[in-house]
C-alpha cells in the first residue's frame, strides 16, 4: 500500500514525530548545558557589583576578584536587622515588586578596596521604557555617601534611554548623598536643568530618555527607601 | 532534478557571482546589527554557516518525507531548533558575545537566507550537495559580514577584535574615531560600497 504523504493523519502524525524529537534535542542541549550557563550568569552579576565600586576585572578574573573583594555579603530586613540567606541568591526582581517594604529582604554586599576602605554595594531593580533596568550603587561606610553606581537595561533605545549604563551617566552620581538633615531622601533624577521639589541631591537624566531618566529614579526610591533604618544605623555607627 | 550538479559551482558560486548578500541582498537587517565590532560579527557568520548547513542537510535527509502543504512548518522547525541549540552554546562557552548578539541569534530563525536555500536547494537536492550549498552561502554572508566588520570597527573605534591598532601618535596629531561609523546607518553604506565594488568589477552582474 503506497503512503499517501498529503493525507491528514499523514501531516498529523509527521508533525508531531518532529516536533517531539526536535523538542527532545533542545531539552538535552538544555540540561547537558545548563551548570555552564549559571556559572556565567552568575560571573556577569559579579562583575556587575564590582562595577559598582569602579572595579573592573580582567577577563577570566572576575570570580577570583569577587571573592578578594566582597569579604561580606548579608540580608537585612526593613527594620536593619540581618536575617538568614545568601545575598547573591535573592531574587530582587521578586523583591522589588513586594509591595510591603517590611516583607522584603534586602541583599547587601560589602566590599573592601585595596585601600581597606568598606563599601557598601545596593542591588536595585527596576522598569525602563522597553523592558527592565537594573544596576547597583555602592555607598561609603557613613551609609549615606554614594561612592559609585551602575546600571544596565535590556532593551533600552540605543542612543537614548540606553546611555544609562554608560560612565558619563553613572558617574553623576559619586559623591551625592543619601541623608539630608537626618532625612533619608534617595537620589532623585530630573530633567536637566529642573531641580526636584524635596531638597535631595539629584542628577540631570538623559534629553530624549525622559521615561528611562524616570524609571531610574523611581528605581532608586522604590528600592533604597526599605533600606533606611539599616543606613541610619551604619551613619550612627561612624560617627 | 536528473541535471549534474557541478558540486565546485554549488559552494563556491554564493561566495560572489551569487552572493546572498550583495547579489540577492538577503539577511541585511542582521548585518546592520552585528557589525560594529568584528567579534560578533565574525561569530554571527559561523552560526549561521552552522546552522544553514546543518538545516540544509536535515531538510535535505527528509525532503521526499515532507507533506508539501507543510512544508514551510517543517523548515521553521528544524531551523528554529537549530538555533535555539546554537544559542545554548554561545550562551555557555561565549557569554559576552551571546549578550552582543542577544535576539540577533534567535533571528537567524528570519533571516531570509535561510529560508530561501532550504526552499530553492535543500527541497530538491541530496543531502551532500545541500551542505556545501549551506556551507557555501553562510560563507558569502560570512565574508560580507566580516568585511564590513572590519571597516566599522577600524574606523569607529580604532581598534580589530578589540585591540587598539591605530597607534597613539595619530590621535596624538588630531585623528579621532569617527562615531558615525559604530551607528546602524554606516552598515548600509558600507554594504552598497562593497556592492558598488562587486558590480563595477562583475559586468554581467549590472542591471540595465
Amino acid at each position: 500500500m503506497a503512503l499517501n504523504k498529503q493525507s491528514n493523519v499523514y501531516t498529523i502524525i509527521y508533525i508531531v514525530v518532529l516536533v517531539v524529537a526536535v523538542g527532545a534535542a533542545l531539552a538535552f542541549t538544555s540540561l547537558s548545558l545548563k551548570d555552564r550557563q549559571v556559572e556565567n550568569a552568575n560571573a556577569d552579576k559579579m562583575r556587575q557589583i564590582l562595577a559598582s565600586a569602579h572595579i573592573t576585572p580582567e577577563k577570566g578574573k572576575v570570580v577570583d576578584d569577587y571573592n578578594k573583594y566582597i569579604t561580606e555579603s548579608f540580608i537585612v530586613n526593613s527594620e536593619g536587622n540581618r536575617i538568614d540567606g545568601e545575598a547573591f541568591d535573592v531574587n530582587v526582581e521578586a523583591q522589588s515588586k513586594t509591595a510591603d517594604e517590611a516583607r522584603r529582604a534586602l541583599p547587601v554586599y560589602v566590599c573592601t578596596l585595596a585601600d581597606g576602605t568598606s563599601k557598601y554595594i545596593l542591588p536595585v531593580y527596576g522598569a525602563g521604557l522597553w523592558g527592565p533596568i537594573w544596576g547597583y550603587v555602592s555607598l561609603d561606610s557613613d551609609g549615606s555617601t554614594l561612592f559609585g553606581a551602575y546600571f544596565a537595561h535590556q532593551g533600552e533605545t540605543p542612543g537614548l534611554g540606553a546611555e544609562i549604563e554608560k560612565p558619563a551617566f553613572s558617574d553623576q552620581f559619586e559623591g551625592l548623598h543619601m541623608f539630608k538633615d537626618g532625612q533619608f531622601l534617595p537620589v532623585a533624577v530630573v530633567k536637566k536643568g529642573q531641580k526636584p521639589t524635596g531638597d535631595e541631591d539629584y542628577v540631570d537624566g538623559i534629553s530624549g530618555g525622559t521615561i528611562t531618566s524616570k524609571g531610574v529614579g523611581s528605581m532608586l526610591d522604590n528600592c533604597l527607601r526599605p533600606y533606611e533604618s539599616f543606613l541610619r544605623t551604619l551613619s550612627t555607627e561612624t560617627k | 532534478m536528473a541535471e549534474k550538479i557541478n558540486y565546485k559551482e554549488v559552494f563556491f558560486n554564493p561566495f560572489s557571482k551569487n552572493n546572498p548578500v550583495v547579489v540577492q541582498v538577503l539577511g541585511i537587517c542582521s548585518v546592520l546589527a552585528v557589525t560594529a565590532k568584528l567579534e560578533p560579527a565574525l561569530v554571527m557568520g559561523l552560526s549561521v554557516i552552522a546552522v544553514l548547513a546543518f538545516s540544509n542537510v536535515i531538510i535535505s535527509l527528509l525532503r521526499n518525507t515532507i507533506p508539501t502543504n507543510i512544508r514551510i512548518i517543517v523548515q521553521l522547525v528544524v531551523v528554529a531548533g537549530l538555533v535555539v541549540i546554537v544559542d545554548q552554546l554561545l550562551k555557555a562557552y561565549a557569554y559576552d558575545v551571546s549578550k552582543q548578539l542577544s535576539v540577533f541569534i534567535g533571528l537567524i530563525i528570519t533571516n531570509c537566507i535561510l529560508m530561501g536555500r532550504l526552499e530553492a536547494f535543500a527541497m530538491g537536492n541530496r543531502p551532500w550537495p545541500s551542505f556545501l550549498d549551506g556551507v557555501g552561502n553562510g560563507c558569502g554572508y560570512a565574508i560580507i559580514l566580516v568585511i564590513v566588520g572590519f571597516f566599522r570597527e577600524l574606523l569607529g573605534s580604532g581598534t580589530l577584535f578589540g585591540c587598539q591598532v591605530i597607534p597613539q601618535w595619530c590621535y596624538d596629531h588630531g585623528y579621532t574615531n569617527n562615531g558615525l561609523m559604530i551607528l546602524p546607518p554606516m552598515a548600509l553604506i558600507v554594504v552598497a560600497c562593497i556592492i558598488w565594488v562587486h558590480r563595477s568589477r562583475n559586468k554581467d552582474l549590472q542591471e540595465q
